[in-house]
């Protein structure tokens, strides 16, 4: 809290898992795609590395769980802000069980613990954008309200307002934060409304980066000692056009990371890492 | 304390100045005056004891300092009249003994003399519960004979005093200046209040049992040596153990009804941003505030937060930690969680530890910068239902209104795209402004608690709306588009007002002791655990500082006054405007409000609700054109009370006068534009009275007839509600900001009509008008102010003030503003028809001559009186009077032939203590078009306020403006209240 919006972006640690073979024929997808293991499994390990070697930061590798096809995508498992975990309860049943694994590297970590044991709340991280200053939980067919409550009592300062994601998989498929204030946004109908609506919502205002492709918004931004703003985001492979948008940000270090296979199964790039700031420790 | 009478004085000038320019005469010395008696009580009370108000009661006030002791009490028109008319006045009262006003002249005078006698006539002190309230008074009289005995004896002296004066008018002025400040000077009882500092401490002040509430107030904040004292209020908490805020500018007495005298001294508006204020001290008590709403969990946080703001806490209070001294258990004592864990004590102090070298303000500024950022800073929840009769909760916080169901925050409504807020019985509702895609303004309606709990959020809604949002309160009109359908309203300064003042204070910082060395075992909730007597906890500082702060004051108000003329500091206003939350788009608010889950009620606009409401004010943007019937439903309704008001026509109809303009109106045969304008008036506190005035102060035309005849019809209503229009409902439009600002937004979006509007307004409240013109408003002041509603007469209506030269000569045009056409035979013919009337009507070809006979209404009409009762308010102790002149039956006409209606719009100006809502519709009847001005005056204000002369201003601003208009009818609105008001 002390140093809210400065601190934005601030990581030191990251948590991350490896991809279970099963990922590709068993993981929860909207599609009907084809995975292929060993591209799932290239984009993991150059993830990763990027994470590691270029940006500096300690990460903690959770081995696989064959028996959780989608444990991969660590960021629905909990919501860290701060010096606060919350584990959560995910929407898919299938995938309740990739929480322990989380809650005990995050305890390890010395963060404070919360658990969403209402059995009537169910939240994915997928569907929480933090922006520094508050919190966004889309209501989707992951997420319920009581889960959204649940945020709201474990991060009591800040404000957390509840949108409707209108379409799509979670919040976060069409947006994320590009940057302090800055909401990368899809330019679906959609993602427009569930922009707008969170602008009605918010006291602050904040600026906004249109994507051509809703897939596209899905972006990390850090803000790491030595090395400013970065940024990774789609490759141009993926979304010509919008890696274009991203690459007119003159201010970031932009890291293209594909997410091609991942995506196939509805993953985003956010969705591989959980990111903690240990030095925000008061 | 009698040495501080003076500064005292200046001190409560200053706010007063701020609020009230237009009565600037008169107000300061109310101010003195309210303040003077006090103070001469405690210092009485100081030398005698503190105990026994009734005491001090009964004790002679011949040493009061006030200098208005020794001035004339005259209230109301008296004052503007020639010396000769006033004596004739006095005189003819005399004759007229049952005259109330007269009783209340004479009540005073008496007083004043026993004051220069300096006698003791114990028996004299009267309660004065109705002072202004002619039928109070009377009631008051007949009840105590004994005490009328002892007036009695002093009867002749006012005449006596009055005669003295009289030569001079200088001196009358002078006179009516202070009148205030003799009423005061009666002899009243004594309450203690209690209030309970932020710090946990009780202070005592010995308050007149009839004091407003910003007497109190001002002698806390004088105690605490706090100059930024506008984000402070003091509150109590009602009989439904409910938090409530009591209103600075009425009585206390009033507002707590049958509660304790114990009030707590908190934060009302939270500054967005601490850091700039210019005091520590302000700084402080808003720390202490703060710590109070975490502690109690009114501002949740989360433990790392607890933790960091208790540890700046300690370092404010107890400095850098010492190893030596302080023990783990040294923060037993202090609370900083509603739920402390030792593991949050432990964490607490690691971060002491840590604030090493941080002076207390530096802790105190780390403290309010961590804390603002809280979600729940500053925002006043309110339980309510929405549409489904779900739970949820609204905030009203400084950029607008939010919805939360389950600390989770599904709606938000910004000032900006808040058209209207209102209630009616137990609902409360919002009007939203129309998205880009949609062309109807939308409504939500929440359910709360009860009639109370409605209210309770409206008025917080209308006093975070001015504070935040708007740049002053006052400048009446100029772009400000609010518009208040009840006639409470925001009275004080505006953060942008508060922080341009804060920018001139100019005093070394002042001293202050941080309780930490007191609180023994009190914890920082501010339980009192250490109770008080003397309330000086701060006591050491305090009275070094207290002189330097009421010079500072003066200072203060100067340069205010200068800041406020100059508009100086653009940017400061700027800068609080920019705060304010950028407006979301319109469209996006639409779909949010259909999209959303927050599942809120939803009215199309144009229909139901602005019926169901009743609502005088039309918001700009409907009349676009969109909406017609609410155009309609325009008509001038205030609240249950003015209900009556439409049958005022026909009952008046029996009148001969009645035929004069609306008459011709009616026929519709001449008249193609017909121009009526509508006064009605509302005051709190005094008795009804009511006329018409045709004629235009300020042109010095010699021709005319003066005056209107209206039908004298007097209605009398006696309602129970406490607040006219406010209890069960009311409305406000909170719109664009002020001025300068506005214009953009008013660009961009379909404001567009309400920037016209807001030009045409202007003319209204640009019009520089003398304080008063003793004329015009003589009138109508002695009509109202001092005659009981048996004296309205047919007479009366020859209210032809002096000005009367005036005539309504002009009697019809289209208003400027209206898109009228016609020309305006009709107006013509009435003035002459009323001229030929008007027998009755005096004119006075000098302008300073009023006869004052001629005003004295006639007992003859007290008998069609007609007495309403509103059954459907249950609130009593308001008494409430009506009185409508019509012009002619012509209005009932208009009534009756709907018409189609072809444009409406709505302008609203606000002064301090006066609303004006001026309402012009043009009608399309039977191929002749017509154009009705309705305009509603509401003037708000305890007995200070001289409802009169407000009066008389606003009716007299409103002939200006529309010199072209015919007065058709006027209405006068007299709510008292009796004992208790609701707030």
């Amino acid at each position: 809290m002390a140093e809210l919006l400065a601190g934005f972006g601030c990581y030191t640690h990251a948590v991350v898992r490896a991809v279970p073979r099963s990922l590709a024929t068993q993981a929860l997808r909207s599609g009907n795609l084809e995975v292929d293991p060993l591209k799932v499994q290239q984009e993991q390990e150059y993830y990763v590395s990027v994470l590691t070697q270029r940006l500096g930061l300690e990460v903690i590798e959770l081995p696989a769980d064959e028996t959780q096809p989608d444990c991969v995508f660590v960021e629905d498992a909990a919501v860290v802000c701060e010096n606060t975990a919350l584990i959560t309860r995910p929407g898919a049943e299938s995938r309740r069980g990739e929480a322990e694994a989380m809650k005990r590297a995050l305890t390890e970590l010395d963060l404070n613990i919360v658990e969403m044991t209402d059995e009537t709340a169910t939240l994915d991280g997928g569907d929480v954008l933090f922006t520094g200053r508050e919190f966004f939980v889309g209501l989707s067919k992951r997420t319920n309200q009581r889960g959204a409550e649940i945020l709201a009592d474990t991060f009591k300062d800040y404000s957390v307002s509840t949108v409707p994601v209108l379409q799509g998989f979670h919040l976060k498929s069409f947006c994320s934060m590009a940057g302090p204030d800055l909401i990368a946004i899809g330019s679906s109908e959609a993602a427009q409304k569930t922009l707008k609506i969170m602008q009605q919502m918010s006291d602050h205002k904040y600026d906004k980066l249109t994507l051509p492709d809703d897939l596209a918004a899905n972006c990390i931004y850090m803000n790491l000692p030595n090395k400013g703003h970065v940024l990774l985001h789609c490759t141009p492979e993926e979304f010509p056009e919008s890696a274009k948008v991203f690459e007119k940000l003159k201010d970031h270090m932009l890291i293209p990371v594909s997410n091609e296979e991942k995506g196939k199964v509805d993953g985003a790039l956010t969705c591989c890492s959980v990111l903690i700031n240990k030095k925000s420790k008061i | 304390m009698t040495t501080e009478v003076g500064t005292e004085t200046d001190v409560k000038k200053e706010p007063e100045k701020v609020q009230e320019d237009q009565q600037q005469t008169d107000q300061p010395d109310q101010t003195s005056d309210g303040d003077a008696p006090a103070n001469t009580e405690e210092h009485q009370q100081g030398s005698q004891s503190a105990e026994a108000p009734t005491e001090q009661e009964e004790s002679p006030e011949p040493r009061s300092p006030t200098p208005a002791g020794e001035q004339k009490k005259e209230k109301g028109i008296s004052r503007f009249l020639p010396p000769w008319l006033k004596r004739q006045k006095s005189q003819s009262q005399e004759k007229e003994s049952e005259s109330a006003a007269a009783d209340v002249k004479d009540g005073e005078q008496e007083e004043k003399g026993t004051k220069e006698k300096s006698e003791d006539q114990p028996a004299e002190v009267k309660e004065v519960t109705g002072e202004k309230s002619k039928t109070e008074e009377v009631q008051v009289e007949e009840k105590d004979r004994e005490e009328q005995k002892s007036v009695g004896s002093a009867d002749t002296q006012p005449v006596r005093e009055e005669t003295e004066g009289e030569p001079d008018e200088n001196h009358k002025q002078q006179v009516n200046a202070r009148e205030t400040p003799s009423k005061l000077t009666k002899k009243m009882k004594m309450v203690v209040c209690h209030v309970t500092l932020l710090d946990g401490s009780q202070f005592t002040c010995d308050v007149e049992k009839r004091a407003k509430g910003q007497y109190l107030f001002f002698e806390v904040c004088k105690h605490l040596n706090l100059m930024e004292k506008d984000y402070f209020s003091l509150s109590f908490k009602d009989s439904a153990d409910q938090r409530c805020w009591l209103d600075p500018t009425k009585e206390i007495k009033r507002q707590i009804r049958n509660s304790q005298w114990q009030f707590a001294f908190s934060v009302k508006f939270y500054p967005p941003d601490p850091s700039l204020l210019t005091e520590d001290i302000t700084r402080y008590l808003l720390c202490l505030q703060l710590r109070q709403d975490i502690a109690s969990g009114r501002l949740p946080c989360s433990f790392v937060t607890h933790a960091l703001l208790g540890s700046y806490a300690l370092q404010a209070e107890l400095g850098d930690y010492d190893t030596e001294e302080q023990r783990v258990d040294y923060i037993a004592d202090f609370q900083f969680a509603p739920n402390q864990t030792k593991e949050l004590e432990e964490k607490v102090v690691e971060l002491h530890k840590s604030h090493r070298g941080m002076t207390p303000a530096q802790a105190d500024i780390q403290f309010l910068e961590n804390a603002k950022k809280l979600s729940m800073y500053g925002v006043d929840l309110h339980h309510a239902k929405d549409s489904d009769g779900v739970d949820i909760m609204l905030g009203v916080c400084a950029n607008g209104l939010l919805i939360y169901k389950d600390r989770l925050r599904i709606n938000r409504f910004a000032w900006p795209k808040i058209l209207k807020i209102s209630y009616k019985r137990s609902n409360f509702y919002i009007k939203i402004r129309p998205g880009e895609t949609e062309q109807f303004e939308s409504s939500v309606g929440f359910k709360l608690p009860n009639h109370r709990a409605a209210k309770r959020v409206w008025k917080v809604c209308v006093e975070h709306h001015t504070f935040f949002r708007l740049t002053s309160p006052e400048q009446p009109t100029k772009t400000k588009f609010l518009t208040l359908g009840s006639k409470f309203r925001y009275s004080g300064r505006t953060q942008a007002q508060t922080r341009q003042a804060s920018t001139l204070i100019d005093r070394p910082a002042p001293y202050f002791e941080r309780t930490s060395s007191k609180r023994i075992s009190r914890s920082l909730d501010g339980a009192p655990v250490v109770n008080v007597a003397g309330g000086d906890s701060m006591g050491v500082g305090e009275n070094g500082p207290t002189l330097e702060l009421n010079s500072d004051n003066k200072d203060l108000d100067k340069t205010q006054e200068d800041v406020l003329k100059h508009q100086a500091s653009i940017s400061e206003l700027k800068r609080s405007f920019m705060e304010a939350t950028p407006e979301p788009r319109p469209s996006q608010w639409e779909k949010r409000l259909t999209g959303s889950p927050a599942t809120t009620l939803r009215l199309q606009v144009s229909g139901s609700l602005e019926e169901e409401l009743t609502s005088l004010f039309l918001s700009k943007a409907c009349f676009s054109g969109l909406t017609l019937s609410c155009s309609t439903t325009a008509a001038p309704v205030e609240g249950s009370k003015l209900s009556a008001l439409p049958e005022d026509p026909q009952k008046t109809s029996p009148h001969p006068e009645n035929d004069s303009r609306d008459g011709s109106k009616s026929s519709e045969v001449i008249p193609d534009v017909n121009g009526q304008m509508e006064v009605v008036e509302v005051l709190e506190e005094t008795v009804v009275i009511e006329e018409v005035v045709k004629a235009r102060p300020k042109s010095p035309a010699p021709d005319v007839t003066t005056e209107s005849g209206t039908a004298p019809e007097v209605k009398e209503e006696q309602s129970l509600s406490s607040d006219s229009e406010s209890e069960d409902e009311a409305e406000y439009h909170g719109q664009t900001p002020s001025a300068s600002f506005c214009v953009q937004q008013i660009k961009e979006e379909p404001e567009e009509e309400e920037a016209e509007l807001n030009q045409q307004a202007l003319p209204l409240d640009a019009e520089p008008q003398p304080i008063r013109e003793p004329e015009s408003s003589a009138k109508e002041e002695e009509s109202s102010s001092a005659q009981p509603d048996e004296d309205i007469s047919t007479e009366e209506v020859s209210m032809t003030p002096d000005e009367a030269p005036n005539g309504h000569v002009l009697d019809t045009e289209d208003l400027p503003a209206t898109e009228g056409e016609e020309p305006h035979i009709v107006n013509g013919n009435v003035s002459r028809v009323e001229t030929e009337r008007l027998p009755q009507v005096i004119c006075c070809s000098e302008p300073p001559v009023v006869k004052t006979e001629m005003v004295t209404i006639s007992d003859t009409f007290a008998a069609q009186k007609t007495e309403i009762s509103t059954k459907e308010v249950p609130i009593v102790h308001t008494e409430t009077k009506t009185i409508t002149y019509e012009a002619a039956q012509l209005d009932g006409n208009g009534d009756g032939e709907p018409g189609v209606l072809m444009t409406a719009q709505t302008i609203t100006s606000e002064s301090l203590c006066t609303t004006t809502t001026t309402h012009i519709t043009k009608t399309l009847k039977g191929g002749l078009s017509e154009t009705r001005i309705e305009k509603r005056i509401v003037i708000t204000g305890d007995s200070d306020i001289d409802h009169d002369q407000a009066l008389a201003q606003a009716i007299k601003e409103a002939k200006e403006q529309h010199p072209d208009m015919s007065v058709t009818r006027v209405v006068v609105h007299k709510e008292t209240e009796l004992a208790e008001d609701e707030d």
